[in-house]
């Protein structure tokens, strides 16, 4: 018998291989292996047109953040790279921020609409969310450039008589990118809220709180999880933006993704790319470890 | 009484002015983008009368057409092969006991969702530059593979859930009745995973169509699809043209985000 059940297992154990192994090759081909081989990319030396040369070397790593003087040779930080870093830090705290402000009333106003009708509101939320990005970042550019419709309107209303330059600014990036990562807040959020328990919401007021003590000292302790959830999931794509700040930005304000296209592109230099590149992967996963953490601690239920 | 009838313990000041607010604001710029796709003037934002012609316009363009046809071919590659895969795949990681390597297996198909997608774009343009080079293949291969690897955890995760919620007792039954393993799944398993099959598959079309950054980096020169396409367009004077292109893909994406959400509904 026990033979018997050991040949079964045995079995189980092949056959729950053969299953994963397509899946796994093709990961491993086109995700996986990728990643390892841009790391190693970021220990060569550039090649003079693109590419790279056999050779070692770390000076790919030492350019992410200093940089030596082309005429004295003395050392200095790579100020360049650090105002991009600073501006994409900054850009996707605003942004994280600003997702809370718009983000937490509207999940706390979808958690309190009757049963039935939470469904429908939160489809209206995720129809954005999937339809395609590069769409509504440029729904967003039409809006806001020169010729677009703000300025259009508050032209012919008289309000002004030049346009407002918004578009190819810091401030352009951040709405883009407000635009297309508000859901992201919305949903954990929402899930978090769901499960308010508003007996104690009840209690807080019989207690004479104010409506402000009671959505401090209750409602925000009661939905952490979900806020710090929602923080992350806006941060981390927002960091490592790409297309909303090429669009939005428009070549002048660059953000941390455009930067590491810019190694590949004119700046002729793949081992700083890639060495850029597994910097933003670091503090993405850095990020990331933080949200299982938590998830994991209060059990936020979703996905 | 503490109470007062008139006292609402749900509402909070404002909250729901903001909420409001903000669905305006997710649905106003992309209502004013297809309603400019329909002017008659070559701008995007004076209206000049309802015309047809950017769609008439766009239909013409052999750019157009080439990377509609593109974009289609791609994202049914995608979504055939991520979904093939996702299956098998489900099938090995639900229902058993807890294995050495689940969570590593886990991470590695869910991985995807977690890198950001400028590094995995990176890193394919990395690899594929040297294969492209060694093999002189320049085809639709690369983006094929490309897009069929980042749509496996979006095919995956809807059909792990429907695996989840399955009943068990039916294919234990089959089992009994001396029904051969493929004939269990061909016969019992399948049939009740269905919803989540056409779920996943709707899914990782939809990803795979909208991409923008991977393709981008991925494909050899002439192979552009719908997004990287108006990404191109995006540099020069924008017409109402890429307008009515974006509200085509628009209708695909929506039409398939609720049919989605009512297949993945659908009763067990």
């Amino acid at each position: 018998m026990a033979d018997l059940a050991r040949t079964r297992e045995r079995r189980e154990l092949r056959t729950r291989w053969l299953l994963l192994t397509p899946a796994l090759i093709i990961l491993f081909i086109a995700a996986s292996g990728p990643l390892l081989i841009t790391l190693i990319y970021s220990f060569l030396t550039p090649g003079d047109y693109g590419g790279v040369q056999w050779k070692f070397s770390t000076d790919a790593w030492f350019n992410v953040v200093f940089q030596r003087d082309i005429f004295d040779d003395t050392l200095g930080f790579a100020d360049a790279h650090l105002s991009i870093f600073w501006r994409s830090v900054k850009l996707s705290l605003m942004t994280t921020v600003g997702a809370v402000i718009l983000g937490f009333p509207t999940a706390y106003f979808i958690a309190t609409r009757p049963a039935n009708r939470r469904d429908f509101w939160m489809l209206l939320i995720m129809i954005p969310f999937w339809t395609n990005l590069l769409i509504r970042t440029f729904a967003v550019m039409e809006l806001i450039r020169n010729e677009g419709t703000i300025n259009t309107v508050l032209m012919a209303l008289g309000i002004i008589d030049e346009p407002i330059q918004m578009l190819f600014t810091e401030f352009a990036i951040m709405v883009g990118m407000l635009y297309v990562y508000l859901p992201l807040m919305v949903l954990p959020l929402y899930a978090s809220m769901e499960r308010l328990d508003f007996s104690l919401v009840e209690a807080g007021y019989d207690l004479y709180a104010t409506r402000l003590a009671v959505l401090r000292r209750i409602i925000l302790p009661l939905v952490k999880p979900g806020l710090i959830a929602g923080s992350i999931l806006v941060f981390v794509p927002s960091l490592g933006a790409y297309v909303t700040p090429r669009v939005m930005g428009g070549g002048k304000q660059l953000m941390l993704g455009n930067l590491i296209e810019l190694q590949f592109g004119q700046g002729r230099n793949w081992p700083l790319g890639a060495a850029l590149s597994i910097t933003l992967l670091a503090i993405v996963m850095v990020a990331l470890i933080f949200y299982v953490k938590s998830a994991g601690k209060e059990e936020v239920g979703h996905g | 009484m503490a109470s007062s009838s008139g006292f609402d313990v749900r509402r909070q000041f404002g909250f729901t002015t903001i909420a409001l607010a903000c669905f305006v604001m997710l649905y106003l710029p992309v209502v004013l983008l297809v309603v400019y796709s329909f002017n008659a003037g070559t701008s995007v934002a004076i209206w000049e009368g309802f015309s047809l012609r950017w769609y008439r316009s766009a239909w013409e363009n052999v750019q157009v057409q080439e990377a509609t046809v593109r974009s289609l071919v791609l994202a049914f590659w995608a979504s055939l092969i991520s979904t093939s895969v996702a299956v098998m795949a489900a099938l090995a990681t639900t229902r058993t006991r807890p294995f050495k390597g689940y969570s590593a297996i886990f991470a590695m198909i869910n991985q995807p969702l977690m890198v950001p997608e400028i590094v995995t774009a990176v890193a394919l343009l990395i690899v594929f530059a040297a294969v492209k080079v060694w093999t002189g293949y320049t085809g639709l291969g690369y983006l094929v593979l490309a897009h069929s690897a980042f749509c496996i955890p979006f095919a995956y995760l809807p059909i792990r859930a429907r695996l989840q919620g399955m009943d068990l007792s039916l294919e234990q039954a089959a089992s009994d009745l001396y029904a051969r393993p493929w004939q269990v799944f061909r016969r019992i398993t399948l049939p009740q995973l269905w919803p989540g099959i056409l779920a996943g598959a709707m899914l990782a079309f939809v990803i795979s169509l909208d991409d923008v950054v991977i393709t981008e980096f991925v494909k050899s020169a002439g192979q552009d699809t719908l997004p990287t396409y108006m990404l191109g367009q995006l540099r020069r004077v924008v017409t109402p043209e890429v307008n009515a292109i974006s509200t085509v893909l628009l209708a695909i994406s929506v039409t398939m985000v609720i049919a989605f959400f009512f297949v993945s509904r659908m009763r067990k």
